[in-house]
Order: C-alpha cells, then sequence, then structure tokens
C-alpha cells in the first residue's frame, strides 16, 4: 500500500482575525503494542507520534499522541488567522516517516 | 476459533448453555431506532421506510438510526467520517495502471463520478458471463483480471476496500435496488433460506435478532435490522472499513457457527436476500457503525 | 482483542464471563506512571484547580475504540494570556497518557477535537497549562460498552 493518506478540511477563504475551524484524519492503523497476533506473540507498537500544524513557517498547534488515541487519528482545532497563506501539517510515525499536507487560504480585509 | 480445546465437551456444552441463556435473558427493550436525520452536506438520506414489498416488516430502518448520537456523529462529515481516507486511497488506485494490458479502471471507466453513479446500489448483480450473481468485490476482480490483466486483490484488502468504498460512494444518496426476479430468484430463495435456517451451537438465525428482536440490546449491543446498505463501512470494533462478508462471518461465529466462505455462493445469496430486505434505503458508503 | 473474549469464553466460564466483559487490554504489559503519576508531572505538583476547562465526552460509548472526546478552555488566548498546553489522561487505561496538545496565541480559541481509546469504563481528565504558570481541570466519566454479540 502507498503512504496513509492524509485528509485535511480548511476553509478556501476567511476574513482577517476570523477563528477558523480545521479537521484533519489520517488513515493509520495506530497499532497499540498492547494486541497480540495468532500466536500470541505481542505486535509492536506502531503510531502516529505526533502531530503538528504550522501556518505560514509558525508552528500554531500540535499533539504529542500515545497509542490510547484511535485508529485513523482525527484532530479538530482552531486557528486565528491574520493573514493569507499556506498551512502544512504533518503526521510522524513511529516507523520515522512523516507524512505531510498542505493547504492554503486567502485571507481578506 | 482455531484453538479452543482446553476444557472437555460435557463442560464446554454447559457453557454453551449457559452463554445461549444469558445471550437471551439479557435482550431488553431499548426504545428501538432514535428519531435523528442524515443529513451529509445538505443532503438528507432516506433511513427510514414503509417495508418493501414481501418484506415481514412494517418499517425499515438503517443501521444509522440504532447507533448513539455520538457513533452518528461521525456519519455526518466526510472529514470526520474515519473512512474518507480509504476512499481518497480508491480513488487513486482508480487511475493507477495496473497489470499486464498497461491500463487503469479510469481507461474504460473514465469518471468514476459519471461511470460508477448507482453501480453500488444494483449488487449483488446478475453477470451472465458467470451465470451467477457478483458483488462489487467479485466485479472489481474479474475487471482487473479480465480487462487489466492484473492480479485479483484479497477481499478484505486495503486496495479492495478503498476501491469498493470509492466506488460505493458514488452511489450514496441512491435507493439500494437490486434485481430480484428472473435469474435472480433461486438465489434469492437460497439467501432467505440461509436468512432464516437457525445455526451453530447457540442455534439462532439471522432473523432471530434483526428481523425479531431488533431496537433491543443482546447484551451491550443495540440490535439493528441487519441492513447493509452502508457497506463497506468503518466500523469501531474492527477500527478500520470492512466488507459485508467480514460482517456475515462475524455474526456467524458469534452465534458459534462455522461461517461460510467469504466470496463463496451461500454469502453472495444471503448478500442479495438481505440488500433485497433494504430496497429503498439510501446507500450510505463508506458509513461509519460501533 | 477479541482474542481476550473469546479466550475467556472458551474456558467455560458461560454465563458469568459474558456479564462481566473480559478486559479489552493485556493488564500483564500495563506498566508506567498511573494517571496521578502523570498529572503531577505535568504541573509540577501544583494543584490543579477544576474550573474553566470543558471537557465533553459521550455518557456511553458504544465502543470503546472510537470514544470522541473534546474541550475547550477559557481563556483570551493573546500572546500574555493563553493556554499553552492541554494534557488528556484516562485513569483506567493500561497506560494513561492520551496525548497532550500545544496552544499558540495564534489558536484562537483553546479547544480540541480527538477520538481516544478506552479499555473500560473511566475518568477522562483534561488538565490545562496556563501561560501563566496556573493549571485548571475538568473531569467526566465514561461507561464503555464492549463485547455485545456484534460479529
Amino acid at each position: 500500500m502507498a503512504d496513509p493518506k492524509p485528509r485535511v478540511k480548511v476553509p478556501g477563504t476567511a476574513k482577517a482575525g476570523e477563528v477558523i475551524t480545521i479537521k484533519t484524519l489520517i488513515d493509520h492503523k495506530m497499532e497499540s503494542g498492547f494486541r497480540k497476533d495468532k500466536k500470541g506473540e505481542l505486535i509492536p507498537q506502531q503510531i502516529i507520534n505526533k502531530f503538528t500544524a504550522e501556518f505560514n513557517g509558525k508552528p500554531v498547534f500540535s499533539a504529542d499522541i500515545r497509542p490510547a488515541v484511535s485508529a485513523n487519528p482525527y484532530f479538530q482545532f482552531t486557528v486565528k488567522v491574520a493573514e493569507s497563506g499556506t498551512f502544512k501539517f504533518t503526521w510522524v510515525d513511529d516507523n520515522g516517516s512523516s507524512y505531510t499536507d498542505e493547504k492554503t487560504i486567502k485571507v481578506e480585509g | 476459533m482455531a484453538t479452543r480445546q482446553t476444557t472437555s465437551l460435557p463442560v464446554r456444552l454447559a457453557a454453551v448453555a449457559g452463554l445461549a441463556a444469558a445471550c437471551f435473558a439479557t435482550i431488553a427493550f431499548a426504545g428501538g431506532p432514535n428519531d435523528n436525520k442524515l443529513i451529509i452536506d445538505g443532503k438528507e438520506y432516506v433511513t427510514e421506510l414503509p417495508g418493501p414489498e414481501g418484506s415481514p416488516l412494517k418499517t425499515i430502518y438503517s443501521g444509522w438510526r440504532f447507533r448513539n448520537e455520538s457513533t452518528q456523529a461521525m456519519q455526518l462529515d466526510d472529514f470526520d467520517n474515519p473512512g474518507y481516507p480509504n476512499v481518497d486511497t480508491g480513488e487513486q488506485l482508480w487511475s493507477k495502471v495496473d497489470g499486464e494490458a498497461g491500463k487503469s479502471c479510469a481507461s474504460c471507466h473514465n469518471d468514476a463520478s459519471e461511470s460508477m453513479k448507482g453501480v453500488r446500489a444494483q449488487m449483488p448483480k446478475w453477470n451472465d458471463k458467470a451465470g451467477k450473481p457478483m458483488t462489487l468485490e467479485q466485479t472489481i476482480n474479474a475487471c482487473r483480471e479480465g480487462n487489466l490483466k492484473a492480479k485479483p486483490w484479497d477481499w478484505e484488502s486495503g486496495e479492495m476496500l478503498g476501491m469498493s468504498a470509492f466506488i460505493g460512494s458514488k452511489s450514496r444518496g441512491m435507493p439500494v435496488n437490486v434485481k430480484t426476479d428472473g435469474p435472480m430468484k433461486e438465489w434469492m430463495e437460497k439467501g432467505k433460506k440461509i436468512y432464516y435456517t437457525p445455526v451453530g451451537q447457540l442455534d439462532m438465525s439471522c432473523a432471530g435478532c434483526h428481523e425479531k428482536n431488533y431496537g433491543k440490546m443482546i447484551r451491550a449491543d443495540h440490535l439493528s435490522q441487519g441492513h447493509i446498505n452502508g457497506f463497506p463501512l468503518y466500523r469501531s470494533k474492527w477500527q478500520k472499513l470492512g466488507s459485508t462478508h467480514r460482517r456475515f462471518k462475524g455474526c456467524m461465529q458469534n452465534i458459534r457457527a462455522k461461517p461460510y466462505e467469504v466470496g463463496g455462493d451461500e454469502f453472495v445469496a444471503l448478500e442479495l436476500y438481505t440488500a433485497s430486505r433494504g430496497q429503498g434505503l439510501s446507500v450510505e458508503t463508506p458509513a461509519v457503525r460501533n | 482483542m477479541h482474542m481476550t473474549r473469546r479466550q475467556a469464553l472458551g474456558l467455560g466460564a458461560g454465563a458469568a464471563a459474558l456479564i462481566v466483559a473480559g478486559p479489552v487490554l493485556t493488564p500483564a504489559i500495563a506498566a508506567g506512571p498511573t494517571a496521578d503519576e502523570a498529572l503531577k508531572a505535568f504541573t509540577g505538583g501544583a494543584e490543579a484547580k477544576a474550573a474553566k476547562v470543558t471537557l465533553s465526552t459521550p455518557e456511553i460509548a458504544e465502543n470503546g475504540n472510537t470514544v470522541p472526546v473534546s474541550f475547550s478552555v477559557e481563556s483570551p488566548m493573546t500572546s500574555d494570556n493563553h493556554v499553552t498546553e492541554v494534557m488528556l489522561l484516562a485513569d483506567g487505561n493500561p497506560r494513561p497518557g492520551v496525548a497532550t496538545f500545544r496552544f499558540s496565541d495564534m489558536s484562537g480559541e483553546a479547544s480540541a477535537s480527538t477520538r481516544i481509546r478506552l479499555a473500560k469504563t473511566q475518568n477522562i481528565v483534561a488538565v490545562a497549562k496556563m501561560s501563566d504558570g496556573s493549571f485548571y481541570m475538568d473531569k467526566k466519566l465514561v461507561k464503555v460498552t464492549i463485547g455485545g454479540c456484534g460479529g
């Protein structure tokens, strides 16, 4: 399979100073490290351990994540936007990979 | 269900009797379906209808109506729906060249929003070449093998679930509309027989729960009518998308029966008959359940 | 996870095993700090007052694998007065840590939603750290129903 697919909702436009809501999802099994396979062996933990959101290069929101976060991790949060720009979202996997997505927003007046 | 040989037969039988008794003893009234409306992107989905022709039920309800509000909420926005990243995966695969013919799905079927509209609503569908009805998964694999000259996908693989969810999503909101006449009649009869025949150590049938006791609690679960209009769907218990046949298999294991083969004629017939009991309900693929 | 329950049934516990649903997670591998210890580490021993934080959880979760949780913290969210971090704990999980969220003066609001795994009925705790070093919290009980006959 290809890399996990991020799925992000950011409004395309907003007014200056508006507080916008962002929703993010990524498909990831979030293997907890507590489950056993059919032979009774523990399946090693493999989760998304960190999520970050940056706006125009500045960190605006992040989460340190433990195995207690559900599969296909979901985060909803807010950002107050003052200018047009680009959001960059990053998910860091226990296996060393990271997955990113970007969205632009146009801020008026 | 492979290894469970730790106790003697009489002890196990006694345990089974206790299990069956407990299952029925804890069936209690829970008020039936709730009255919430399923509206996604401003479009209202049909989750309640008078029972279709031949239905033993006066009113049919989508399984969504039996879930509590926190489960229901996850289906109200495609950016909340945990099954939707897999739809995106399916969309990617749609135009990805695969197999010796050097083609992708899109090479023949172009824009899935047009060509796949309504396809999921009619599944399982009669296939002349095969001489039997085929499910969406079987149709996808027949296309892969016959036209793309590509390897078939495993039934429950990420690729198959992504593709069947993607194709299914193109029928979202359309009424379930399976053909039940002509050559399908024999398969309907076969499916109906499976639906009503008690099986397994608990001696239970599909109808025992989903026709006679829907709306009640069976232990901690609120029983639905068992419609399949949302499949493949994201299930919290599975923590991923799963197929109709996976659900059938799990149900059979819980009544301690030997499940039929995934993709086998019995489950295809059962899928057809079960789909027919939900004729007219909106396709919800990919739905979200507990 | 369902292996645990099946094994419990297979051992002949019968009806009793059904009513008392078996543990979802294996307790033998539970290790690390308790919820109280994690809370203390986060606050540095300072008191977290039960105010300003509103935690929203379902009263009953249909399945412990996907429990929606959201919180919001009263704060002007300006550069000199904002919420810096919110830690979520689940006191009945084998490891109580769930996630720690970091906010900034660009957050607008100190609120977020996520979905979490709960091994059984337990309390969820949200603790907010403010930019002046004070702490506030809220706590909610979530009842988790697991192990129906739902294949």
